[in-house]
């Protein structure tokens, strides 16, 4: 029975110890990330992490508070760290989720709940809609931006008809969406591929037989990765196109030679000349040992945001927050950058090519897609 | 759609078939033999994929990383038995299933601190690189050919170990009376643990081989295991020969379906709704099929005989 | 009364207190952790019925829960904007009710459950494993395709539904409210053990030709207690979507089924408290295991084959001994 009843105590005082990452020190500002650090997607939330980070240490700020929590890529377990940061632990702004189905577990509540949020990767169309909020700032893009700034570069290049593919869920039927928002040509077929697959074959023999003067596509992760190899593998040699995703510095080299010369559309690219970016990509590499990512960029991006809100305010008083944060005063590692009337960025989107520098793969901006973007749902939006 | 293009999705049908083949071999043995339900024989394919990627990628050559695949898989494989698995033989379903759930967790996230977050690279060899002839005007990928090739190779292999070696035929003994044979002086506990190196011997070859045409990630091997699981319940659980025809269904309903069935929905309904619901039905197709064989034989295509397990 | 019968009445004591505790001190986080781990606990004890009592490892329960939670959010989708559900062949809207859910849910689950139950229970063994995971599999993959209701992003309940009489909006309320639920789910549980019906599965289970012998066909007794226990799970998955404010598609996937199996077992299979133990556990676990390394997951695994491989009889069998053989 002792035995039992220290079990039981033990258990209890576990779970009365809440708040793991206690601090002594009084922040101005203290900030929640939930992001993906275990499993299959962790690359991506771990570069907005290290991004962030970064961006802390080198504004040397000790006004801003951070904690992290790993949400395992699944919706349940952001909802309950969102709950843990917001009730228990008092933030006053959540970041870092990855993916659109979690950040619509987590935003909705959070921001009506009167905390703010500030997306670094995921920009669902229904929060930049009907269901835009004005405690909800995106500092990446809104989930169609680049697919449609890629629409457009068909056109610009003359392709006619296009041969488009994306995984049947929500941010798959986006993209296809974005991309016949801008493109004016025929679609020499359409297919919606099963989440998480990984044999292409079946599409590629498709493609083949379509009579298709460019490809595009968005599948992100290993499902791009898996695309590509069999394409080149194919022999099929019609031009594609995609978002930055499946091209972006953490998955061209598993892509390899494949990726080499493909057209690719980004807010962001490594070799942007504005003084912001140089000293961001030098200091990422001498931090981490590794070239950026876009997601990195997107993770420091968010961080001087904040830092530049809490520069001008105290959260306490939310409508000053809500307008410093608005008023996106700082030097965005993009360029130019602005929120529109729905929090969402105004922003240029880039071409890049793959290339090779020495060895290793990576982008340089050929074009500019689309300039000073702004989404198609900001009309739509009320606040 | 023209002939060609079918002849096309079928090979395509088929590789993916004799890949899942490969997978549901090792399922199907360590089930018949043992009676072993394993959930971390997908890890066993991942792990084989990593050992190939890191070896190509350090030696420079793809058949040696090939090789260290199935080396590596049947490695851990061997030693996954002796320290854990040799402890559930005799436990139900329950525990195995739960205990192999647990090493699915530890493989995934040992082999993330193990290689790092970001998928490995892993390129086909340059001789199978590209497409060549095949009779018609039909051009088809070399290295999925070989994927073929190799497939039907180890379905030959198998069938010859098991019907006409000494070893298959106390493998075969195992399978019917354990206590039998164990009395009669057979070493036993190291059949066992070769049959289980050998199924993830397997499963690394397949890992390996398909890692080479898709991504080489952490979680990679999570679909294809519940693809094979599919195969073997199809096929009637501890038969090869029920796991090869149950892999090549599968390869040939599921390709066949991503393909068609948008198409057969486009002919009565509107396009982009045609799309979605085709796509819908495609990814749940090989699960209708499973459950109507199922329904009418609830022991499979080809029930294995003389198993004692239900 | 036994050791175990203590342990019990220690747990169904300290659930409640925990909870007041955590709602006077104003921690609302902890007040909703144990509302997780009581309707993760009303699962597993559903899932029990089926596995534990019933001998039918079922590998695809997410379906049941799954289907819960989406009738509770799709219920309040139509509530929040009054549209309509369907209108044929009548007129069904949406309600923010929560019995009226749990009923539709009740009816809707036994429904689908005696379909799956009688076309899989014409197998055993793996067979039925992994006919009961393709069934689960396929509602997964219609819901991440289906738009209507979100897709893979999943669907908000902007407002949590209402039980008549109790401001269950309130995070202490509701863990009443779960509490309540998880009593009935063990008293059904236990009156069920004890009862001719119960012995009569055990039966179907030990030992069918003999049960079969004395004139009781094993088929139907084993199809009843599958939907029964579908019925509890569903009733966890309505809970658990007002819970989370939100239902997505992973409460379907294979993952969920995987978890509610280590509830049963991690707490100790067979033991009337056991899949609580094993929830209260495992939510304790993931919550707290992360806070500590980025690793958690291989540690997390590591603890459960532990588990497995040594304490044969679950976190139960450590404290109160072997169970007693019946």
């Amino acid at each position: 029975m002792k035995k039992t009843l220290l079990a039981a105590t033990t258990a209890l005082s576990l779970a009365a110890l809440s708040p793991l990452a206690v601090s002594t020190a009084q922040a101005d500002v203290k900030v929640g990330m939930i992001t993906t650090l275990s499993g299959g997607g962790a690359s991506l939330g771990v570069d907005v992490r290290d991004g962030f980070q970064l961006a802390l240490k080198l504004a040397g700020d000790q006004q801003i508070e951070l904690l992290i929590e790993d949400d395992g890529r699944k919706p349940e377990n952001a909802i309950k760290i969102a709950d843990k940061f917001i009730s228990s632990d008092k933030v006053d702004v959540l970041t870092g989720i990855i993916w659109s189905n979690l950040a619509m577990a987590v935003v909705p509540k959070t921001v009506r709940g009167g905390t703010f949020y500030v997306s670094p990767n995921a920009g669902p169309s229904a929060l930049a809609g009907k269901g835009c909020h004005q405690n909800y700032f995106n500092a990446a893009w809104q989930n169609d931006n680049l697919h449609e700034a890629m629409g457009n570069y068909a056109n610009d290049t003359g392709y006619k008809n296009s041969f488009i593919l994306a995984p049947n869920y929500p941010a798959g039927k986006d993209s296809l969406t974005g991309y016949k928002r801008f493109y004016k040509g025929e679609l020499a077929g359409e297919i919606y591929t099963k989440l998480g697959q990984t044999d292409y074959a079946a599409e590629i023999a498709q493609i083949k037989n379509s009579g298709a003067d460019s490809v595009f596509f968005f599948l992100p992760g290993g499902m791009g990765i898996a695309f590509m190899k069999q394409y080149a593998q194919s022999g099929v040699d019609i031009p594609v196109l995609g978002p930055a995703f499946s091209f972006d510095q953490g998955i061209l080299g598993a892509v390899g030679d494949a990726a080499l010369g493909v057209k690719n559309s980004s807010q962001w690219s490594k070799d942007l000349p504005n003084a912001a970016n140089k000293a961001f990509v030098a200091a990422f590499q001498a931090e981490y040992g590794r070239l950026p990512s876009l997601y990195a960029s997107q993770g420091f991006d968010t961080a001087n945001l904040i830092i530049s809100a809490a520069a001008k305010s105290d959260p306490s008083d939310k409508d000053a927050f809500r307008s410093a944060l608005k008023a996106a005063d700082f030097e965005s590692v993009r360029g130019k950058f602005s929120f529109g009337s729905n929090n969402h960025p105004i922003q240029n989107i880039y071409v890049r090519e793959v290339i090779k520098e020495g060895d290793v793969l990576t982008n340089k901006i050929v074009s500019t897609g689309l300039e000073d973007h702004q989404d198609a749902y900001a009309a739509d939006c009320k606040m | 759609m023209s002939t060609l293009l079918i002849v096309e999705q079928v090979l395509n049908g088929l590789q993916l078939g004799v890949t899942l083949f490969l997978m549901a071999a090792g399922l199907t043995l360590v089930f018949g033999v043992m009676g072993l339900i394993n959930l971390a024989h997908g890890s066993l394919y991942m792990i084989g994929a990593f050992c190939c990627a890191w070896v190509t990628v350090e030696t420079g050559s793809f058949w040696l990383g090939l090789f260290a695949g199935m080396a590596g898989a049947a490695l851990v494989g061997a030693i996954l038995e002796v320290v854990v698995m040799q402890r559930l033989y005799a436990r139900d379903h329950l525990d195995q299933v739960l205990a192999t759930f647990a090493l699915i967790l530890i493989a995934s996230e040992g082999t993330r601190w193990l290689f790092g977050d970001v998928p490995l690279f892993l390129d086909v060899p340059d001789a199978f690189s590209g497409t060549m002839e095949l009779v018609g005007g039909l051009t088809y990928s070399k290295y999925r050919l070989l994927i073929i090739g190799v497939g039907l190779l180890v379905a030959l292999g198998l069938y010859w170990l098991i019907a006409k070696t000494r070893l298959g035929m106390r493998i075969r003994a195992g399978e019917s009376d354990r206590e039998m044979i164990a009395a009669l002086g057979v070493n036993i506990r190291l059949i066992y643990t070769i049959v289980f190196a050998l199924g993830a011997g397997l499963a690394g070859l397949a890992g390996s081989m398909v890692g080479a045409l898709s991504s080489v990630q952490v979680g990679m091997g999570e679909p294809v295991l519940i693809l094979a699981f599919v195969v073997i319940v199809i096929g009637g659980i501890g038969s090869i020969k029920g796991a090869l025809i149950g892999a090549i269904l599968v390869g040939l309903v599921d390709t066949l379906g991503r393909v068609f069935l948008p198409t057969l929905f486009g002919l009565f309904m509107e396009n982009s709704d045609a799309t979605t619901i085709g796509s819908s039905l495609a990814s749940m197709a090989i699960y209708i099929v499973m459950a109507i064989v199922l329904a009418v034989r609830p022991q499979g295509l080809f029930p294995a005989t003389g198993s004692g397990h239900a | 009364m036994t050791r175990e019968g203590w342990i019990n009445l220690l747990i169904l004591v300290a659930l409640p207190v925990a909870a007041l505790f955590a709602h006077i001190n104003g921690e609302d986080y902890l007040t909703n952790l144990l509302s997780r781990m009581v309707i993760l606990g009303l699962a597993g004890i559903g899932l029990n019925f089926a596995l534990g009592f019933g001998g039918m490892v079922s590998f695809g329960h997410a379906a049941f829960f799954g289907l819960g939670a989406y009738v509770a959010g799709i219920a309040a989708f139509h509530a929040f904007d009054g549209s309509l559900f369907a209108s044929i062949p009548f007129e069904i809207g949406g309600t923010n009710q929560m019995p009226a859910i749990w009923l539709v849910v009740a009816l809707l689950v036994a429904v689908v459950a005696v379909l799956i139950g009688y076309i899989s229970l014409r197998t055993s063994g793996v067979y039925f494993i992994m006919i009961t995971l393709a069934f689960a599999q396929m509602l997964y993959y219609f819901a991440i395709s289906w738009p209507t209701y979100g897709g893979e992003d999943g669907l908000s309940i902007y407002l949590r539904n209402e039980f008549p009489g109790v401001p269950v909006d309130r995070s202490f309320s509701f863990f009443l409210v779960s509490f309540g639920l998880l009593l009935v789910g063990l008293f059904l549980s236990w009156r069920f053990v004890n009862s001719r019906f119960g012995a009569a599965l055990q039966g179907a289970r030990m030992n069918p030709i003999r049960l079969s012998s004395v004139g009781i066909a094993p088929f139907p007794i084993k199809l009843t207690a599958f939907v029964i226990s579908a019925v509890i799970v569903g009733v966890a998955g309505a809970l658990f979507a007002d819970l989370n404010g939100f239902v997505s598609p992973t409460t379907l996937s294979w993952h969920m089924s995987g978890e509610l199996i280590i509830f049963v077992i991690l707490g100790g299979v067979g033991r009337l408290l056991g899949p609580l133990i094993g929830a209260a556990m495992f939510v304790l676990l993931e919550t707290y295991l992360g806070g500590i390394t980025d690793r958690w997951q291989f540690f997390l695994g590591l603890i459960l084959l532990c588990t497995v491989l040594f304490a044969n009889g679950g976190i139960m069998g450590l404290l109160a001994g072997r169970a007693k053989h019946d």
